[in-house]
């Protein structure tokens, strides 16, 4: 049985500086389980995700989160959807004017979803989570690539979103922090249970972590498949994009 | 017709920034009239565009009232006219100098920092991430910017006047021996309200065009370091073109 769909992408078409990106893409994401989006880098992954969110709006199609169209809504409906979401992205994208902890607090404070003394009590909570318990008076600068991934995944969990969107959130780092971080969003999934979409080309490890895997080629969505499926399939595409990396894994 | 394209083509890239620019602005101030009202940032950007440039301005206001008595002085005392001293000094100030000397200075330490801030964050996807948490960066990083320019500009000008006049002074007294009672006096019948209210007129509209172009470069800065050192060198650029363009008109209007 198909899980209910969160996030439905109809026919998206987006060109960037005279370059077709995206040429129809048709996306269901099914709610509360991991969805990972593989492809060649240049295939416009990220640019997908920004579509997902509403960074960028589709030249033709739609972007449906929960049936709102994201591609015709105005900034101040567009921030009341947003508000189910959160992104990690694959920079971490940390303000660098701000300590670790008021990273973290900066989405609680400015929204005003909770009260400071809350503040006080949920970040270092979530901070202790992602393993950067005393590292909440460091500034971005002063951390390594897997603390500033520690700390934009405590930032976007902090808000408790419906939604999370990774953009290749191991690129830059050593096979064991990609590991850690990998675990990491497992187990923040199994705790809040959110929608997770990746972009990744950490082959085979995200048939392990996710539940469902795309394959953008060409700019549109060659399959998608449950992650085991997806192992099986025998589409050429496929198969040459995960048997090389799956064979220097065994290897 | 390849030629006539080619210009067609400038010529509506041309507009359509022109545009942009606009809308950039008006929604930026649009946001300054939706709550939650950012007086945490405004603060903060009137300590940086402001108190932080008070240095610089009052400087550049010293030596350029020394140097205008210095000069007014041997040009004046041809005629045997040095008691009007005080009143070329003031008036150059208060009109022209003031205004458009303490606003090319803002833009060349604010403005500039303005553009490599924004554009820093637009690289990195701060901006993006700010978005991504429904929080609207025009309203969070540019309306701040604007209105702390607006208040800053016209009391860093008045700051300038003050310093500058001071400056001729000594110069003027101190040094070249004029009276010191018919240089201010001078001053007292020369000036009039008009001189000072188009100067305060002219700061505020300097203040608007520094924490505009400043910051609409920065927002919509190529993404490398490159494109970031282009825009700031064209933000500093235009900005100061600007000012000295539309100091012109508006001396024109004024007079």
């Amino acid at each position: 049985m198909r899980p209910s769909i969160i996030i439905r992408l109809k026919g998206v078409e987006k060109t960037l500086g005279g370059q077709p990106v995206l040429r129809g893409v048709d996306l269901d994401i099914p709610k509360g389980d991991i969805t990972t989006i593989i492809g060649p880098s240049g295939e416009g992954k990220s640019v997908l995700l920004k579509h997902i969110i509403g960074l960028m709006r589709p030249d033709r199609g739609q972007v449906l989160v929960d049936g709102v169209n994201l591609a015709q809504t105005h900034d101040r409906a567009l921030n009341e959807i947003r508000k189910k979401f959160a992104m990690l992205f694959q920079s971490a994208a940390l303000f660098d004017s701000m300590n670790v902890f008021e990273n973290v607090a900066f989405p609680l404070r400015e929204k005003r979803l909770v009260s400071e003394s809350d503040v006080q009590r949920y970040v270092p909570e979530m901070l202790e989570r992602v393993g950067l318990g005393k590292m909440g008076h460091k500034f971005p600068a002063e951390l390594s690539g897997g603390m500033k991934k520690r700390t934009g995944l405590a930032r976007a969990l902090v808000v408790r979103p419906e939604i999370i969107l990774f953009d290749e959130p191991t690129t830059g780092l050593d096979p064991l922090m990609a590991y850690a971080i990998h675990e990491l969003i497992v187990s923040m999934h199994k705790t809040f249970g959110f929608t997770g979409i990746m972009v990744s080309h950490e082959i085979p490890e995200i048939f392990s972590l996710s539940d469902w895997v795309a394959m953008l080629k060409n700019g549109k969505i060659l399959a998608m498949e449950r992650s085991d499926e997806f192992q099986r399939l025998s589409d050429p595409l496929v198969r040459e994009f995960i048997s090389i990396p799956n064979a220097m894994a065994a290897s | 017709m390849n030629v006539i394209q080619a210009i067609g083509a400038r010529v509506i890239a041309w507009i359509e920034e022109m545009g942009a620019m606009l809308l950039f602005l008006l929604r930026s101030f649009g946001w300054l009239f939706r709550p939650p009202l950012r007086l945490f940032q405004i603060i903060k950007q009137l300590h940086f565009v402001g108190f932080k440039s008070t240095f610089v301005v009052m400087l550049t206001a010293l030596f350029t009232g020394m140097v205008l008595a210095l000069q007014g002085y041997y040009s004046l005392r041809k005629f045997g006219s040095e008691g009007l001293l005080g009143s070329a000094v003031a008036l150059s100030i208060i009109r022209e100098l003031g205004p458009v000397l303490a606003s090319l200075m803002v833009t060349a330490r604010a403005g500039s920092a303005m553009t490599a801030e924004i554009g820093i964050m637009r690289i990195t996807e701060q901006i993006d991430a700010m978005e991504t948490m429904a929080i609207n960066s025009l309203q969070y990083l540019i309306t701040p910017k604007i209105v702390a320019s607006l208040i800053s500009v016209p009391l860093l000008v008045a700051l300038f006047d003050v310093v500058g006049i001071g400056g001729g002074y000594v110069v003027a007294v101190k040094l070249l021996g004029v009276s010191g009672g018919s240089y201010w006096s001078s001053i007292e019948s020369a000036v009039e309200w008009k001189d000072v209210y188009g100067g305060i007129l002219k700061s505020i509209s300097f203040g608007l065009i520094i924490s505009w172009v400043c910051c609409y470069k920065g927002y919509f800065t190529k993404m490398s370091a490159e494109g970031l050192g282009e825009a700031t060198t064209e933000a500093v650029v235009l900005a100061a073109v600007l000012i000295l363009v539309w100091d012109y008109f508006l001396t024109s209007i004024l007079l």
